[in-house]
């Protein structure tokens, strides 16, 4: 690869792609891309994640605006839920006819 | 037998194979994994459209032939894609049709085609050659986003840097001769256009060309002067390129007739 190519694609951002799988359902993470820019991304998007229909809307979003929880927090953000089972509401008996919500 | 309906849609399909043949050489080699996989679509784009072509082919001509002949087992001379579709992945000046690839120039030659495609398709929706309008009407939602996805680049490589300018610079004066032979008037063309089945391109000249200037504009490119050059792969009359091109297609079916695995 020469000077002037992997200079170009080091400054390609790296793009997420959110692919929705039919009306009515909501868009899922599927992967990313890399992309000089949004039209691309979504034209990249388009070729690697829905050429077997998985889907009939595409969101790309830069990497660099999603803010993660980091990995060492994972302590005192997640760890606090595993005990209070009385969030799930599975103790509620339900009537026959709404048996399946 | 050869009636102008019958050539008319060779023509149509020997455009699509030999165009995807073309495209599918990037299989593995593009700049990019995203490319890679796009080209690759493209490439089996064209070739299902081929597929159709020739299975209508078939059985339009009474012989009742498949697919598999029409692309395999013709020699170059029977072919009659335009000569555009056929030239190498490589500027003339390349020493060897595999270390000079250029993707400025497959996408300079996907933008042409794609272009002028999509206005073909849109036309041929209304032939009265009813296959072929569904074909077409397949076809042209491909086209749309072929032109499309070459636009872009065409855009950004010519509005790029120094080297990707004068590069897709260089690729749009090579090809650009051979545009002159997609829009040449022909008997074959009057003759399905006086039918009803097919559209003469020549007729989607001024809407291909100003769909052409606008990409240019904004790919900062100039247009080439036109030349007096004039190419006729559409009657037969083909490049060395073809040859070299169709051993490479042809030569698995050729070795094992009828192989079937």
């Amino acid at each position: 690869m020469n000077q002037q190519t992997s200079g170009t694609t080091d400054t390609w951002q790296l793009w997420e792609v959110f692919v929705r799988p039919g009306p009515g359902l909501e868009h899922k993470h599927c992967g990313s891309v890399h992309a000089a820019d949004a039209e691309q991304a979504l034209h990249m998007a388009r070729e690697v994640y829905t050429r077997r229909q998985e889907g009939d809307s595409i969101w790309v979003v830069p990497s660099a605006a999603i803010t993660a929880s980091a990995p060492v927090a994972k302590g005192e953000l997640f760890e606090p839920a595993a005990d209070k089972i009385y969030r799930h509401p599975t103790f509620y008996q339900l009537p026959e006819a709404v048996n399946h919500m | 037998m050869h009636t102008p309906h019958l050539t008319y849609i060779a023509r149509l399909a020997d455009n699509a194979l030999i165009h995807g043949q073309r495209l599918s050489e990037w299989c593995g080699h593009a700049p990019i994994l995203e490319e890679d996989l796009s080209l690759a679509n493209t490439a089996l784009d064209h070739i299902g459209q081929a597929r159709m072509l020739y299975t209508h082919l078939g059985q339009l001509d009474g012989s009742g032939r498949g697919e598999d002949h029409y692309a395999y087992w013709r020699d170059p001379d029977a072919f009659v894609n335009c000569v555009l579709v056929e030239l190498p992945n490589t500027p003339p000046a390349a020493a060897t049709a595999t270390q000079g690839r250029d993707f400025g120039l497959t996408m300079v030659r996907q933008w042409m085609m794609g272009s002028l495609m999509v206005l073909w398709w849109e036309a041929l929706t209304r032939s009265t050659d009813d296959t072929l309008a569904a074909i077409a009407a397949k076809s042209v939602k491909e086209a749309r986003f072929h032109r499309q996805h070459a636009r872009q680049w065409l855009v950004r490589l010519g509005d790029g840097t120094a080297t990707s300018h004068a590069r897709v610079q260089a690729a749009v004066d090579a090809l650009w001769p051979y545009t002159r032979e997609l829009f040449a008037p022909d008997a074959v063309e009057q003759a399905v256009t006086d039918s009803g089945v097919g559209v003469a391109p020549a007729t989607l000249h001024a809407a291909w060309l100003a769909d052409v200037q606008d990409a240019l504009a904004q790919a900062t490119l100039q247009q080439p002067p036109d030349s007096a050059f004039l190419s006729d792969g559409k009657n037969g009359h083909h490049s060395e390129h073809l040859s070299y091109l169709l051993t490479d297609l042809q030569s698995v079916a050729r070795a094992h007739p009828e192989g079937a695995w």
